[in-house]
């Protein structure tokens, strides 16, 4: 199962465990809590600017709906338009062969290493860990990703996947670990933000002018034109997608856009929700090959990887509409507290938790669709309206199905669940059950409050006081003081319908 | 108008006061309510916990239970937004196609306390009085699935003598999320925390919130901590009157 391997991290313990390890790292939730709250405040500027963001949404996902329903026509529409401007056009089913061709493509300039472009679906199929293997050396550009690269840590968040690491923490590893790749730090590099770009401009800099192979993804991709656009705040990608000779893309097939006119609404959306900025600082985009003008030679590689599957799921495929913006990250009350790390995926926060399920089968990440309170503040903030609380439930039904099929014996949830379902679709059950819950409370309360249990109860328990139950249930109060007028009530309706 | 209760199980054993509450203030107000004794449980526990077989009978039951009604009132906002939005999703699931049209008959017919009080019954000064300083909690299915939006705070600004306090980040989970507070119980405790300290922010007496679900996770918090905030349904600040000692 390598292709499996790259979209989550084998070995990442289930996200309730996970959690509570980065609960306890001080520094990672210092980092997040500043960091989600001063990108969210942004967004939340600079989208009320807008009158028309509503609309905007709704247009957004009409276009991502109208695409996903024949994607196939747009895809081989967008072969065209590429392959006309002078471009090559692959196809990979898996991360497997998209690791292949791209390794292939790399090794047929002869050239050792390349420059790369932020992307997502590099970080997905592993790409740099496979050119490693064929002995091609991958240099990440975006000053997240470097930090990240050369931290030998993995990204935690969509967009800003260094989030987790603090500026103090940068320092640390720019002067520990760039020498090894090239142009050391500084000497006597402080950690204002202003010195460690500057440490990053200068590393990265000799890579740019060495560099004749660039890898990159693709934000979209238009099927009139043959456009492929990436969308940067450094200007680091627009160096590795101008000065190198060859450029290959890696796109997941779910970018492409009918028509270049499309951009209008989606480069609008974009950037307010990613960084909360009205535009943001450079667009890049190319149509195949321009005589004396960039790359001369371009490939761009049509990654599956588990997309068709999720795009036959009728619920679930509105998840194939993201466009990675990160919106969901920064508003969601668990990612804000656990980080990206705990997901065990390249695809963190709630879009995480109901994308790479589909990508790579709900029984492999079980635990993911459960890690969410079902708040619904993903759902407001994603520019594209992906209904990310449906998915999440959708996915709950089927991660309990998957496990419902693989055992022998029902789970003692599943056990408990049939139990309570029973005793709530019957109202002489639920008044049992009441009956023997109030009883059972005043074993264990003290002035009506239930502390601390041990076993099981313990998760509930152990920081919450809980009311017992009331000692009469408000059906058998309407019982006992109501139940003769309300008979009365109802013959006397009865009787005015007859009348 | 005939207006039934759908008082929730969760209400039904742990807080019928809740229930008295919301009876004593439609009647105050003029209104007669009924309360089918055949109802159960609206299946929010089992359908978003991934159990969708378990949900089935459910959907049926408060289908027949409450059809014919002129307004169903739940106290409580994630229920009422169970039965608006996914009581249909799960008849459609199972191809019944005569339980889908029952759920459509009943569902649009299901309110929010407030959402019954200022759209329905067109009132926002029930005439309550409750002398004591008060925060407010929208909860999430409020607030993001039923959009009630600020109904329960024209409400609650109308009841006479509250003193009512904003809570700071108003919108954040508190972290209860039904079987999530024992699934990622850590998580859960770590939203509860950042949440009781907001409310103790206010300097409030009183945390109130249109579901007694979040109220137990949030008050639980906060009595094992012994704060001394209490906490309090909507319908049952809306239900106090001059007369009472609370």
């Amino acid at each position: 199962m390598s292709d499996r391997d790259n979209v989550v991290w084998l070995g990442t313990p289930a996200f309730p465990e996970a959690a509570r390890a980065a609960l306890a790292d001080t520094r990672l939730r210092a980092n997040l809590r500043r960091a989600t709250a001063t990108i969210r405040d942004k967004r939340l500027a600079v989208t009320a600017e807008l009158d028309d963001w509503e609309e905007l949404r709704e247009r957004a996902a009409a276009v991502k709906r109208h695409t996903l329903r024949h994607l196939d026509h747009h895809l081989l529409r967008l072969e065209e338009a590429v392959t006309a401007a002078g471009g090559t056009v692959h196809w990979a089913a898996d991360a497997a062969e998209a690791n292949a061709i791209v390794t292939r493509l790399v090794q047929a300039t002869g050239e050792s290493e390349v420059v790369k472009v932020k992307s997502m679906a590099t970080q997905e199929i592993g790409l740099n860990e496979a050119l490693a293997d064929a002995g091609i050396r991958a240099y990440e550009t975006d000053l997240a990703e470097l930090i990240v690269q050369l931290g030998g840590d993995r990204p935690s968040h969509i967009l800003v996947p260094a989030i987790h690491r603090g500026r103090s923490e940068i320092r640390e590893i720019f002067l520990r670990e760039m020498g090894d790749w090239g142009r050391p730090a500084p000497d006597g590099l402080g950690d204002d933000p202003r010195d460690l770009a500057e440490a990053a401009r200068l590393h990265l800099r000799e890579k740019f002018l060495r560099c004749k192979v660039a890898v990159s993804g693709a934000n979209f991709a238009a099927a009139d034109t043959g456009t492929v656009v990436v969308v940067e705040s450094e200007g680091n990608g627009r160096m590795c997608l101008t000065l190198p000779d060859t450029l290959i893309t890696v796109m997941g097939i779910e970018k492409v856009l009918p028509a270049f006119a499309d951009l209008d609404v989606f480069l609008q959306l974009l950037p307010r929700s990613s960084t909360g900025e009205r535009m943001n600082p450079y667009t890049s985009l190319w149509t195949g090959v321009t005589e004396g003008d960039g790359p001369q030679d371009f490939h761009l590689v049509l990654l599956d990887n588990g997309r068709t599957a999720t795009l036959a799921d009728e619920v679930g495929r509105q998840a194939l509409s993201c466009i990675r913006c990160s919106a969901c990250l920064n508003v969601c009350p668990v990612y804000e507290r656990t980080g990206g790390h705990a997901y065990g995926s390249v695809y963190p926060g709630p879009i995480g938790a109901v994308l790479t399920p589909q990508l790579v089968g709900v029984e492999n990440t079980a635990s993911l669709p459960f890690a969410s309170t079902l708040c619904g503040a993903c759902y407001d903030a994603c520019p594209v309206k992906i209904n990310i609380p449906e998915v999440l439930v959708h996915l709950r039904a089927e991660a309990v199905e998957a496990k419902r099929r693989s055992r022998l014996l029902p789970t003692a949830e599943a056990l408990a669940m049939k139990a309570a379902g029973w005793v709530m679709s019957s109202p002489k059950g639920l008044a049992a059950a009441h009956r023997l819950a109030a009883l059972g409370a005043r074993l264990v309360a003290r002035d009506g409050l239930i502390g601390s249990l041990p076993g099981p109860p313990a998760r509930w328990t152990g920081t919450r006081d809980t009311p017992a139950p009331a000692q009469e249930s408000l059906r058998a109060w309407w019982r006992r003081t109501k139940a003769v007028n309300e008979t009365q009530g109802r013959t006397t309706a009865e009787e005015e319908g007859r009348r | 108008m005939r207006i039934a209760l759908f008082i929730t199980c969760f209400n039904d054993t742990m807080f019928p006061r809740t229930g008295r509450a919301v009876t004593e203030l439609l009647e105050r107000l003029g209104h007669t309510v009924e309360f089918p004794q055949a109802q159960t449980c609206c299946g929010q526990m089992h359908f978003n916990t991934g159990y969708r077989p378990e949900t089935l009978p459910m959907v049926r039951r408060f289908a027949e239970v409450f059809a014919g009604y002129d307004a169903v009132v739940a106290p409580s906002g994630s229920c009422a937004g169970m039965v608006r939005d996914h009581h249909r999703v799960v008849a459609a699931q199972y191809g019944d196609t005569a339980l889908t049209e029952a759920v459509d008959q009943v569902a649009p017919t299901v309110y929010e306390l407030s959402e019954l009080l200022v759209d329905v019954l067109g009132v926002t000064d029930v005439g309550a009085y409750f002398p004591h300083r008060v925060t407010y909690h929208p909860t999430c299915h409020s607030l993001r699935m039923l959009r009630v939006g600020d109904r329960p705070l024209r409400l609650l600004r109308a009841v006479k003598g509250i003193d009512l306090v904003e809570l700071p980040a108003a919108d954040s989970c508190c972290g209860f999320g039904g079987t999530f507070a024992l699934k990622n119980a850590d998580v859960s405790n770590a939203m509860l925390a950042d949440k009781m300290r907001h409310v103790l922010d206010t300097g409030a007496e009183y945390l109130c919130a249109g579901d007694n679900s979040c109220l137990t996770h949030i008050g639980g918090g906060l009595s094992r901590l012994r704060t001394g905030v209490g906490t309090m349904h909507l319908a049952e600040i809306l239900a106090s009157t001059e007369g009472d000692t609370r």
